[in-house]
């Protein structure tokens, strides 16, 4: 920003309130030195809380260092934790688990929110009221979600089972979806599904209102059918906001740990297990800190890879 | 003005003397523990130690399932929040070599506080380490193991009795037998009680901490199971995965497909009581820590419960050991305070008035007294399980064994992935990997 944004008046009164001691002092930096003196404490901020750790997780990820064992050496062991996790069977149970739960959870919520959207985009009396009412699910804490749910689900008493049973007649407490391995990922894609929807919805409402009227206009003119607005005007201008939603909740559902823990604790058996529980138990539970640190650099690196490719493709749909 | 700040002096003045009471009162010490019930009657039993010794107690305590990652990151991070630790025999080994505890022997000799005053299992559980040598780490505080409670008024009803002797041709009676057991529970399951459907058991099926674990020990103990050759430490092929350790896993899985409530996959001691307390079962698997408060209890408690120890197996008798020992945090900085309160403690007439409030001592005092079995409906019981009880590895690496084996045991039950035999193998696997790294093989 340069004086010459700020009015006179506000820059006189700066100048006046400003120490003389500290005017002279700062009237000797150059611009350079001012921009450096601004973003210092963030530069300093983002070292400490983000770069540094991510160097040691790295550092650590090529050592046998465990936290509960400080007393003991700590050994450079090369690859070894990576060999170890690209060849352990329950790293890529874990990682098939997190990947079914991200591709059903995005495929899901992208089609019922964009449908959302689509719908609540029609003025009609009382969308407002609509809207809110679809998106408190996203207000709330996914502990709750996970509690809640928990009850919901369980066969004697859980609302869920009732539901399905007044629609299909089968007794309430014959299925148990926490508890079953073919139910019990598809428990889980409910759940975020439900809870995460009304956030694409919204981006999906933002890019829908973001498309100019004068283009179905444009094309009502042309005697376009509505089929062929959607899918020459809708869809191709909406797509960006479609396609960030879809990148938020990706990188969100890839690191999802709190409603999974909570709703199954990864069971049954390791059925819903995924990457996440998997990382906390041998970081938190284990304490194999040099195992859970390559672990995690492969995950961050995963989603970092996945993401910045993805990110090119929007940007190349953005552009056309 | 003069007066303004007169009238302040005199309010400053008061002030201060009203705070500098609360300022120079005696210390005060945090003892941490899991949150249950007996932690309430300790909190009451400490107000005793407070006024005999003017040191005031604070209490923190955590719930059973965050218990272990709580304390155990607060231990690893040195923390100084707990100056005395209620913590569970397995982590015994590991806050032992990682220096978390403080050695006991020397101010137990000093105090004239004898081992030998204790029950030998809850010595050898709760305080050694290594084990099966004197170096103590901890003071038996809260005696415990696995035991099981049914409905003594369902049992009685005459019409139940002759239909389970139809049945299976012999009373319907407290069992002797696992296979008893689960003959039992299979006659309750989905049986009509007082109008309201019942179940079996409630059994321990949870997957996040210790539940499987601590429930399926009660069925592999008593058929033959061990954690290693005896000859051999850490040789475990043949002694996790005998025939007999396949037999009992085959029963526990049996036992949890016929005759739990629906939805029981992941439940441990707090959905048992739920179960329990609801009516839902007829015969559930828990602490005996428990006990007193379900003997209380206006719903299921007094005539209608009784208690039983775990029944026999095809080799014999064995009892998950609980329970845990009180330790004084090395990173204390009130060790005095602290071991003045295990001192406090470790006394007979404290150790009686513990039991008496619902705690379980282990102290021979109370334990070896000729009316101590008649005290509670459950007590006799207790001191027989006492007798039987195993407890899981306490290896620094306990944590790595024990989510090893929840897993194991857990796609195997729960999620019926493979054969015990495989479930087994599966543990010998990844138990011989721990015991590799650890340098122990």
């Amino acid at each position: 920003m340069t004086g010459s944004h700020i009015p006179d008046a506000l820059a006189n009164r700066l100048a006046t309130a400003t120490p003389p001691k500290l005017a002279a002092r700062v009237r000797g930096l150059s611009d350079k030195a001012i921009a450096w003196l601004f973003i210092t404490p963030t530069m300093i901020l983002l070292l400490a809380i983000n770069i540094f750790p991510l160097i040691w997780t790295i550092r650590l990820s090529f050592t046998n260092f465990r936290a509960n064992r400080t007393n003991a050496v700590v050994k450079g062991i090369g690859l070894d934790n990576y060999t170890s996790i690209l060849t352990d069977p329950d790293i890529w149970a874990a990682m098939q688990s997190t990947a079914h739960f991200v591709f059903w959870t995005i495929t899901l919520q992208t089609l019922i929110g964009f449908t959302l959207a689509y719908l609540l985009d029609r003025k009609f009396r009382g969308h407002g009221f609509w809207t809110t009412i679809i998106l408190i699910p996203m207000m709330l804490s996914p502990a709750v979600v996970g509690n809640f749910w928990r009850f919901l689900y369980q066969p004697q008493i859980g609302l869920f089972n009732y539901i399905i049973s007044f629609f299909t007649g089968v007794d309430p407490s014959s299925f148990e979806m926490i508890g079953s391995v073919t139910l019990a990922p598809w428990s889980i894609i409910i759940v975020d599904t439900w809870m995460w929807t009304p956030y694409v919805m919204l981006i999906c409402l933002a890019g829908l209102r973001s498309i100019p009227d004068y283009i179905y206009e444009a094309a009502e003119v042309d005697r376009a059918s509505t089929w062929r607005q959607f899918w020459s005007i809708t869809i191709p201008m909406a797509l960006p906001f479609i396609m960030l939603a879809v990148l938020f909740r990706g990188i969100e559902n890839f690191k999802m740990f709190d409603m999974v823990n909570l709703l199954t604790s990864g069971g049954p058996g390791s059925t819903t297990e995924v990457a996440s529980i998997t990382l906390k138990r041998e970081a938190f539970e284990k304490w194999r800190t040099g195992f859970s640190s390559a672990f995690a650099i492969i995950l961050f690196v995963t989603v970092f890879g996945l993401a910045n490719i993805y990110v090119k493709a929007l940007n190349q749909v953005k552009s056309r | 003005m003069r007066k303004l700040v007169a009238s302040a002096i005199a309010l400053a003045a008061s002030a201060f003397v009203a705070v500098a009471p609360t300022a120079s009162s005696a210390k005060t010490i945090t003892l941490c523990w899991a949150a249950w019930d007996p932690a309430n009657a300790l909190v009451e039993l400490s107000k005793d130690f407070t006024a005999k010794s003017g040191v005031d107690m604070k209490f923190e305590f955590v719930p059973w399932p965050n218990f272990a990652d709580r304390m155990l990151n607060e231990l690893n991070s040195k923390g100084k929040l707990c100056d005395l630790l209620i913590g569970d025999s397995q982590w015994i080994g590991g806050a032992a070599e990682n220096g978390h505890y403080v050695k006991l022997n020397d101010f137990f000799g000093k105090e004239g506080i004898k081992m030998d005053d204790f029950m030998p299992a809850t010595v050898l559980g709760y305080s050694e380490w290594p084990k099966g040598t004197p170096n103590y780490w901890a003071l038996p505080a809260m005696g415990d193991a696995l035991g099981w409670t049914y409905r003594k008024d369902w049992f009685a009803k005459p019409e139940l009795r002759a239909e389970f002797k139809k049945q299976y041709n012999r009373e319907l009676e407290v069992p002797k037998t696992l296979d008893e057991l689960t003959d039992i529970a299979k006659f309750f399951q989905g049986r009509e009680v007082d109008g309201k459907k019942v179940y079996g058991a409630a059994i321990f099926t949870e997957r996040g901490s210790e539940g499987i674990t601590m429930g399926v020990s009660n069925f592999l103990y008593p058929n033959g199971f061990k954690y290693q050759d005896p000859k051999k430490p850490y040789s475990m092929e043949g002694f996790v995965n005998s025939d007999g350790a396949v037999k009992g896993l085959e029963a526990y899985k049996a036992l949890y497909k016929c005759c739990t409530p629906p939805g029981y996959t992941d439940a441990y001691m707090g959905e048992g009581l739920d179960a329990f307390k609801s009516g839902q079962v007829a015969l559930q698997m828990n602490w005996f820590a428990f006990f007193p408060g379900l003997y209380k209890d206006e719903k299921v408690g007094g005539d209608k419960i009784g208690f039983f120890v775990n029944p026999k197996g095809a080799a014999g008798s064995g009892s998950q050991l609980g329970g845990q020992g009180l330790s004084v945090v090395s990173y204390s900085p009130n060790q005095k305070e602290a071991l003045d309160y295990i001192k406090w403690f470790a006394n007979p007439d404290v150790q009686k008035k513990w039991w008496s409030m619902g705690g379980y001592s282990a102290h021979k005092a109370v334990l070896n007294d000729p009316g101590f079995a008649k005290t509670a409906p459950f007590a006799a019981d207790f001191l027989v399980a006492m007798g039987q009880v195993v407890d899981f590895w306490a290896d620094p690496s306990y944590a790595q064994l024990l989510l090893a084996e929840q897993k194991r045991i857990h796609d195997y039950v729960v999620a019926d992935k493979g054969t015990a035999k495989e479930a087994l193998d599966g543990i010998i696997k990844d138990w011989t990997k721990v015991f590799k790294d650890d340098g122990k093989l």
